[in-house]
């Protein structure tokens, strides 16, 4: 159970993983040597995954194709969806798995350098797969939000006068 | 033309924030630690609760007093957040802006010739606000040393037998104190014993760090010697909106909303309706940006001790006001140098009254990015005078 600091700490890291334990000390008051140790038991319990950058790819130039596949999946007796997701999790191409509710079981999102890339893989490797019964594919054209942070557009900018009461 | 002006007015000395901005208004790429409004924008719903007021044509005069629903809304929130109980009906005015509360206050309650008690320093517009009531100002001086709340020692010195209204303003702008609720226990006797109105300016009362806020008209006996004064600007960003409030006995705010009628009518219906809006979906973005300042109260007042300056720890607010006297500069000297030395434009303790003598007003309303730039260039300013 996560107390209202850990919480805190936990959002602070969750927005800029780069701050020092001296660097978040100042900020929430705790000791740096508590923040570390409580930041070094989260690694070891996979609380804390990994600390990586939220990159916006589209700016960078670089060719990138997402998509989101839908599955429809034959369950089996005894795994239910769990046999084939922990099969489809290995697939490198494949970044992010959900088991859905709705119209269609799994929802795969992939990535690949080309919509050719994402094609071939959905036909050669994904499709073909024991019990699974239809794929969908659907190409992202444009993020707009991604991870609670908006992409699109000006940010919104406060014009405020330099000295106020 | 200003022969026209009448002599209260043309006396009015200017505000020392106007006498600052108008410096800093010369200079270019400022960073300003000045402003006393949230960097944030109002919460997305209730930008949209108001655009979409707009597209159904609201756009009328609403009842003098204000929207019904909105101040029944304020009274269930008071009650729940601060232990207040308002009639939405008849003790409760929505007003433009709490500053247009302050102002209302004052001339509701004031004569010329009365006297207002003011903690200094404080918020720039209560002394004015006197003065065009036609009233005078007996300042009450609030010390470092004792994390500048108000004692009520200090307060008998500066009463005079014509006072009539006491401000308490916490928490405090520009010091960032607060007041507990046994540091106002003696206020709360010394008002009743020298029969004394209290208007509460608690348009902060939701900026507090590490405690919940506790306000006067709260403690026993208070409810009906308080006018209670407070607006959205603050707690949700809504300073551009322009909707404040005060909550008081029906006789007072029955004077207060004839003053009103014939000279607002009503605040702005947009803004009353995002206000509403406000309070019913908009406490959790609320609670987000009270847990941001939190942080950034905690980098200020660590960089200022680590300068070398001392810097008592707000409580509330977003300020913090630290003790530059060790610079040997006064704190417009200070202001002024430091604007012209490294481009960070910050407010002069003095601006808030005498007793901000010493003192800077920093406010920590910016991201975490511009507040490290801005101590960096402070502590090298601090380093330059210290040696």
């Amino acid at each position: 159970m996560l107390t209202e600091e850990d919480h805190k700490l936990l959002k602070i890291i969750s927005e800029d993983s780069r701050l020092t334990p001296e660097e978040l000390s100042i900020q929430t008051g705790l000791k740096p040597k508590y923040i570390a140790k409580r930041i070094r038991d989260w690694e070891k319990e996979k609380v804390i995954v990994r600390y990586q950058p939220m990159i916006n790819w589209d700016r960078t130039g670089e060719e990138k194709v997402t998509a989101l596949i839908e599955v429809r999946v034959l369950p089996q007796r005894g795994y239910g969806f769990d046999k084939i997701a922990k099969r489809l999790q290995k697939f490198s191409e494949i970044k992010s798995l959900f088991l859905m509710s709705g119209g269609y079981d799994l929802s795969l999102l992939i990535e690949g350098k080309t919509m050719q890339d994402v094609a071939l893989f959905v036909a050669e490797k994904l499709a073909p797969l024991e019990h699974i019964q239809s794929t969908a594919t659907h190409f992202v054209l444009r993020r707009y939000k991604q991870d609670g942070v908006e992409l699109l557009g000006e940010e919104e900018t406060i014009q405020r006068l330099v000295v106020s009461p | 033309m200003n022969r026209y002006l009448a002599p209260h007015v043309a006396n009015l000395p200017p505000s020392g924030i106007r006498k600052f901005f108008d410096l800093v208004a010369t200079m270019k790429d400022v960073i300003s630690l000045g402003v006393g409004e949230p960097d944030f924008v109002t919460p997305w719903t209730v930008r949209e609760s108001g655009i979409f007021s707009l597209e159904q044509g609201q756009t009328m005069y609403t009842s003098n007093a204000g929207l019904l629903e909105l101040r029944e809304e304020l009274s269930y929130h008071l009650d729940m957040s601060l232990g207040l109980s308002y009639d939405p009906g008849h003790e409760i005015l929505i007003t433009t802006g709490a500053s247009e509360a302050v102002d209302l206050v004052m001339r509701a309650v004031l004569s010329p010739g009365d006297v207002v008690l003011v903690p200094d320093p404080s918020y720039v517009s209560y002394a004015p606000c006197a003065t065009m009531a036609g009233a005078s100002v007996s300042y009450v001086p609030t010390h470092a040393k004792e994390d500048f709340r108000l004692r009520v020692e200090d307060l008998a010195k500066a009463y005079t037998p014509k006072a009539k209204l006491l401000v308490l303003s916490y928490p405090n702008n520009p010091t960032g104190a607060i007041m507990n609720r046994e540091d106002l226990l003696p206020i709360a006797d010394f008002v009743t014993e020298h029969d004394l109105l209290v208007l509460a300016d608690d348009i902060y009362s939701d900026l507090t760090y590490g405690g919940t806020h506790v306000s006067f008209a709260s403690l026993p006996g208070m409810h009906d010697r308080t006018l209670f004064v407070s607006g959205f600007s603050k707690s949700y960003a809504m300073t551009g909106w322009r909707i404040g409030y005060v909550a008081g006995h029906k006789d007072l705010i029955g004077g207060m909303t004839r003053i009103h009628q014939y000279t607002m009518l009503c605040a702005p219906i947009t803004g009353q309706i995002a206000a509403l809006e406000a309070l019913r979906s908009a406490s959790e973005a609320k609670n987000e940006m009270v847990t941001a300042y939190d942080r950034r109260r905690r980098l200020m007042v660590h960089g200022f001790r680590q300068m070398g300056l001392d810097c008592f720890e707000p409580l509330g607010a977003f300020y913090v006001f630290p003790d530059i006297s060790k610079t040997n500069l006064s704190s417009e000297e200070f202001a002024e140098e430091l604007l012209k030395a490294e481009n960070v434009a910050v407010v002069p303790g003095t601006a808030f009254g005498p007793s901000g003598e010493g003192h800077i007003r920093c406010s920590y309303a910016y991201s975490l990015e511009q507040l490290q730039e801005a101590l960096k260039r402070i502590a090298h300013f601090v380093q330059s005078r210290l040696g």
